[in-house]
């Protein structure tokens, strides 16, 4: 087993909550001597900086959430003058403006040991060729798997995303060993090696460093299987640092959170409440070390739990189990909560369904509707119309089973359902 | 005596029929035999194709879902029980018919029907022990 920092990676647990609780408080300093906003907030609640004696008092210190950020937009959360700081990334702002963080020299420090470790963590080393087909730019990814990998002293490809076939003519020129991307995205790049007639034993890929949104164990075997790969599950988000939060290692049952730089907790996301140890939950944030945006209990919206058994790798990190979903992906169908994931899962349980499928929401009177499209792949694909309709009834049961809802399934043609080079949209909801 | 059968996943919507055939059009493919199975949303294209393994590739490069099937091209009298007598055969020895469709032309005054049938080798068996003619791929595909 690899480690690029032993010491830190598989501390003692005591040991790691000691630093951890000596980190949370000089954090709550910083914040409350230089964020106003966090000031008004704790002298709101009657709490001191001195209040907080260590990590046992976390849940006394107000949450963040993502519209905070916006509130104040764009730097009203930085804790050090703009002098200090080398590196401005945005969230793509779908949603209105965008949420703006910024790093400096420590910290893009900080955050390419982390993505070091991530890299080393799902199997790659110096002498790895990494290709980095996250976006390069505002987005994290590309700029932060860049710098952990030249940290790592691998050989980068910085890439970026898309032109694919490009990206597949030098991934196999240039003997790319490891991929670094979103899932959906390294799914796409498989489907068009098949399309060029190239096979995997045409490359010399060996591990893909996967992450940015959320995917299953069964697009995992997909991915592995296509690509004749490890595929290696990270986690991270541009509020906290960016990827490089968390990461599996080859054994594959969670993610290892760098613990030494962020405390997580899991909450119950509609009372806030902490959750004990392996409730499923909302997952939540504290960055103890960042210098530019330290940000207190950041909710992620990301539905995960805590797993604090020691890993078979060594490392004493808690893993989180992979993201399951997230707060604001799910839906609430004539009141049964559905996740896109669940649906994802029933598919690929039924065997041979390619994963590509889109959830449409409709209201027809005063009735929501689910339509559920279905892309046929070839496995899929008959002749006979008898078993075409039997496949699509079979769908249609095993969500009305699983999820309690009645569903209408529609078979459509490969491609119909839009491939991202980003992330996966899984829904259309026209119910507004 | 079995011929290679090519199907096409198509959804029901103005346009994709005429695009499976300009592919083909295109790549100077010509169709000896087709069939439309439809439903409310997709349909299935049989057909029997010049140049199978061409037409597989241009079908799947245009990305569309192809696959195939094993299919029996019988040669049946044009008059009146023609096609009954091969089906009546079929029946008495308890072999089911998924489906059938006929030729797009005539080779002589017999017609030209294809059968799909799940026990093809029990099919093929029974068929000739009847006398009923079978022609093989090279035969039609020299139609």
């Amino acid at each position: 087993m690899n480690y690029w920092n032993k010491y830190c990676e598989c501390m003692e647990r005591e040991e790691l909550e000691k630093l951890q609780s000596e980190r949370l408080i000089e954090a709550v300093e910083r914040v409350y001597y230089n964020v106003p906003y966090y000031r008004n907030l704790m002298q709101e609640k009657g709490l001191m900086p001195e209040d907080i004696k260590g990590r046992e008092d976390l849940n006394k210190l107000p949450f963040t959430t993502k519209d905070d950020l916006r509130e104040n937009y764009p730097y009203g959360f930085f804790a050090v003058p703009l002098s200090e700081i080398v590196r401005i990334h945005a969230s793509s702002g779908t949603t209105g403006k965008p949420t703006v963080v910024g790093y400096t020299r420590r910290d893009i420090s900080i955050w390419s040991e982390l993505m070091a470790r991530t890299l080393t963590c799902g199997g790659a080393t110096k002498d790895s060729v990494i290709q980095v087909a996250y976006g390069y730019g505002l987005f994290t990814g590309g700029l932060g798997v860049h710098y952990g990998a030249e940290r790592l002293g691998a050989s980068v490809i910085p890439i970026s995303g898309g032109n694919t076939k490009r990206q597949i003519m030098l991934m196999k020129d240039f003997g790319t060993t490891v991929l670094a991307c979103t899932p959906s995205y390294a799914l796409y790049i498989a489907e068009t090696m098949a399309e060029m007639n190239l096979r995997k034993d045409d490359f010399k890929l060996k591990y893909g460093i996967l992450g940015a949104e959320p995917w299953t164990e069964g697009l995992r075997q997909e991915i592995e299987e296509k690509l004749g790969i490890v595929a290696i599950d990270i986690y991270g988000l541009s509020e906290i640092i960016g990827p490089g939060v968390a990461s599996e290692c080859l054994y594959k049952t969670g993610l290892h959170i760098n613990e030494d730089h962020f405390i997580p907790e899991i909450i119950d996301p509609a009372t806030g409440e902490v959750l004990p140890d392996g409730s499923e939950g909302e997952l939540v944030f504290t960055t103890i070390t960042k210098e530019g945006i330290p940000v207190i209990r950041y909710r992620t919206r990301d539905i995960s739990s805590l797993n604090y058994e020691p890993c078979p790798c060594g490392r004493t990190h808690v893993r989180m189990q992979k993201v399951v979903g997230r707060t604001d992906d799910m839906l609430i169908i004539r009141g049964v909560n559905v996740f896109p994931s669940q649906i994802e899962s029933i598919l690929i349980d039924i065997g041979e369904t390619e994963p590509h499928y889109l959830l449409v929401i409709d209201r027809v009177g005063n009735m929501d509707n689910l339509e559920v499209w279905v892309e046929v792949s070839e496995k899929l694909f008959s002749d006979e119309v008898r078993k075409l309709e039997e496949l699509n009834r079979r769908i249609a049961h095993e969500i009305q089973s699983t999820l309690g809802l009645t569903v209408r399934v529609k078979l459509v043609e490969p491609k119909t359902i839009e491939r991202s080079q980003g992330k996966a949209v899984r829904v259309i909801d026209r119910r507004k | 005596m079995k011929i290679k059968q090519i199907s096409v996943f198509l959804e029901n919507k103005k346009g994709r029929l005429a695009q499976l055939t300009r592919i083909l059009k295109e790549n100077n493919i010509d169709i000896s035999a087709i069939s439309v199975a439809d439903t409310a949303n997709f349909g299935i294209i049989r057909m029997i194709v010049s140049r199978y393994n061409d037409a597989m590739q241009v079908i799947k490069e245009a990305g569309l879902t192809v696959n195939t099937a094993d299919v029996l091209a019988v040669e049946v009298s044009d008059s009146p029980g023609g096609l009954h007598y091969v089906l009546e055969t079929l029946s008495q020895n308890d072999i089911a018919v998924e489906y059938l469709y006929s030729f797009v032309r005539r080779p002589s005054e017999r017609a030209l029907i294809l059968f799909r049938i799940r026990e093809i080798d029990e099919a093929i068996r029974v068929l000739s022990k009847n006398n009923i003619k079978i022609l093989s791929p090279e035969e039609i595909y020299e139609l």
